[in-house]
């Protein structure tokens, strides 16, 4: 009898069926899966999606993050209209994409344009995590290439809020070789003088950490961001150890060196209105 | 010659035995058989035809694993005089998985770099298995850059399962030590010819493959991932790796149909460790070609075309007209 209270069983009853799953976000309480603290879902909202108590930083939507980061109204879109095509027939790509964009009301993992912080007019990009892991394909590439020469032609500084696992596997080569051209652009970008402001969200990790995401004259993430080039069961599997718990995270990248501040999503407007100032051209600043 | 037999070379091996039985018997015996072994040896050269003819991409990725695959240094030592190999970082190490330094190309110095792979576990384990540390790539930054300054083209051979995944790697920054390179190799005004000479893994060959000119050995690969990772992730099963290697389109042939590499270096058949000074010469012409066509291309002119190679890689469309509303 004492040993069925501490049967195993019951740790199979706790997981929640892919209904409940689903109708804890939509739904009007959200719970912290950090503290486990509920809240008001729409509370939580107005206090930008991070968590009131434990400030965990819930993921936030492309369209969200440009609502949270740009003055209102100033944003006008590139080429939302762009779709991922199937070079390499890969199969089912195609329509896991159409479900990805029916369920997030994306057309891919970025969506890029230009508007005004604080006054400032940038040329920005925010990926997405929901569609396809944030991965980038020939769309995410060629959309961020295009709005890098479009800062350079306005001479605008570009500013790429980073949220993906990494280059996307059902393109193959081209996924990999996206990662050399918007290295590319931005070096185009760099030869031109301009600002490149670098936002790490949870996660940024593989082919797009090792690429535009790393690039920032200024690099920043957000509290707790999972951010590294190798995935971490990789690395278990590769040296046979556990990892420390803050591994990877946005906190353990500044003690290493690999970023120049770790910023809450509550200052981050405030923060990169500050950096825009500081670097807001001598002809500007004189004419 | 190699020791290592592939599993589709079995009929090779086994008709091959068979010609050497017959010529032991021929000489122990004193009997002629020089007709029977004469007709094997014909069949033997249609089942290499047949059989290194046609390749499947799991044959390909097996033939750019073999043990014996000729390495960067190996193809060094053939095509270049007077080579000096430089070391370090100049930040933190020197990365053993990677050389590089400086020669003679027909005269003219050059600098070469290139993963390095060793050729039995106890080389593997100094040049970790071929896979650089950030000091590898930062090593490597520091050559080109100084090939950059003392006007010498860059030749690179790329020859990786990818970047070191490790505690170490990730602290000292691999992310931004590939990146790193991706962003100022588009930049350097030198000549970049890459070649692909074994297998060419994800950001850790990338790194060292932004460009003018890439090629790649016919039996060499490059991918996004492993076909191991791939069937991993697609079908929950690293066995699959077969099916993966052709879904994944990662072979020479198959990158040069699509447009995304220059050109296909033809290989010795069966592979190029069978016969690497004809190897050598085969990259020998390769590289004396596109040295001519870019040496005198301005660095400005270099850097821009090299953008456009790039930007133009990628394939997509657009939904009719139709903008998703947010």
């Amino acid at each position: 009898m004492i040993r069925d209270l501490f049967s195993k069983k019951k740790k199979y009853a706790t997981i929640p069926t892919e209904q409940a799953k689903q109708e804890v976000p939509e739904g009007l309480m959200t719970k912290c899966p950090k503290c486990k603290t509920i809240m008001y879902t729409k509370e939580l909202k107005k206090i930008n999606m991070v968590c009131e108590r434990c400030q965990h930083h819930f993921n936030v939507s492309a369209y969200e993050r440009i609502d949270l980061t740009l003055d209102e109204g100033t944003f006008q879109e590139f080429d939302g209209d762009m779709i991922a095509k199937d070079p390499l027939n890969f199969p089912s790509y195609l329509e896991k994409s159409k479900l990805d964009r029916e369920k997030t009301n994306l057309n891919e993992a970025i969506v890029t344009g230009e508007g005004k912080i604080k006054g400032y007019p940038v040329v920005i990009g925010v990926m997405d995590s929901r569609f396809r892991m944030g991965s980038m394909g020939s769309v995410v590439g060629e959309k961020i290439a295009r709005a890098i020469e479009h800062a350079i032609r306005e001479d605008k500084p570009f500013i790429l809020f980073a949220a993906s696992g990494g280059a996307r596997m059902q393109e193959g080569v081209f996924s990999l070789m996206q990662m050399a051209k918007t290295s590319a652009a931005l070096n185009q970008l760099h030869e031109h003088g301009q600002l490149f402001i670098s936002v790490l969200t949870h996660p940024t990790t593989g082919g797009v950490s090792a690429s535009f995401a790393s690039l920032g004259d200024i690099n920043i993430a957000e509290p707790g961001a999972l951010i590294g080039f190798a995935g971490r069961r990789i690395i278990e599997q590769t040296i046979r150890q556990k990892l420390p718990d803050d591994f990877q995270t946005a906190e353990f990248l500044l003690e290493h060196g690999q970023l120049d501040k770790v910023v809450s999503r509550n200052e981050m407007r405030d923060t990169l209105g500050l950096f825009l100032d500081l670097h807001q051209p001598k002809r500007k600043r004189e004419g | 010659m190699a020791d290592q037999q592939l599993p589709f070379e079995r009929p090779i091996v086994e008709l091959k035995n068979k010609i050497a039985e017959l010529k032991a018997f021929t000489q122990e015996k004193g009997i002629d058989l020089s007709g029977e072994i004469e007709k094997l040896e014909g069949r033997l050269e249609q089942l290499e035809k047949d059989i290194y003819g046609n390749l499947n991409p799991w044959e390909r990725v097996q033939i750019a694993r073999h043990s014996k695959r000729p390495t960067t240094l190996d193809y060094i030592n053939r095509l270049f005089t007077d080579f000096l190999e430089l070391h370090g970082d100049r930040l933190y190490g020197d990365d053993k998985a990677i050389v590089g330094g400086v020669g003679k190309f027909q005269g003219i110095p050059v600098t070469i770099i290139g993963h390095q792979r060793g050729k039995d576990t106890k080389e593997n384990i100094k040049r970790n298995f071929g896979m650089p540390h950030p000091e590898g790539y930062r090593k490597a930054l520091r050559l080109m850059k100084q090939a950059e300054k003392f006007q010498r083209p860059i030749i690179n051979f790329i020859d990786t399962k990818g970047a070191d995944p490790g505690i170490e790697s990730e602290e000292r920054g691999q992310s931004e030590a590939i990146a790193r390179n991706l962003i100022e190799m588009a930049g350097l005004r030198v000549p970049i010819i890459c070649i692909v000479i074994g297998e060419g893994g994800s950001g850790g060959a990338l790194a060292l493959g932004v460009g003018d000119r890439i090629y790649m050995l016919e039996n060499s690969t490059y991918s996004v991932i492993s076909p191991e990772g791939a069937a991993a992730l697609l079908w929950k099963d690293a066995s699959q790796a077969k099916r993966a290697a052709e879904t994944m389109k990662i072979t020479a042939p198959d990158l040069k149909e699509l447009g995304l590499i220059d050109e296909m270096i033809p290989e010795v058949r069966g592979g190029a460790h069978r016969n690497v000074d004809e190897q050598a010469a085969q990259i020998q012409k390769v590289l004396e070609k596109s040295l001519q066509e870019l040496k005198d291309l301005p660095g400005e002119e270099l850097v821009l075309k090299r953008y456009e190679k790039f930007k133009n890689i990628g394939e997509y469309t657009h939904v009719n007209g139709v903008m998703v509303m947010k």
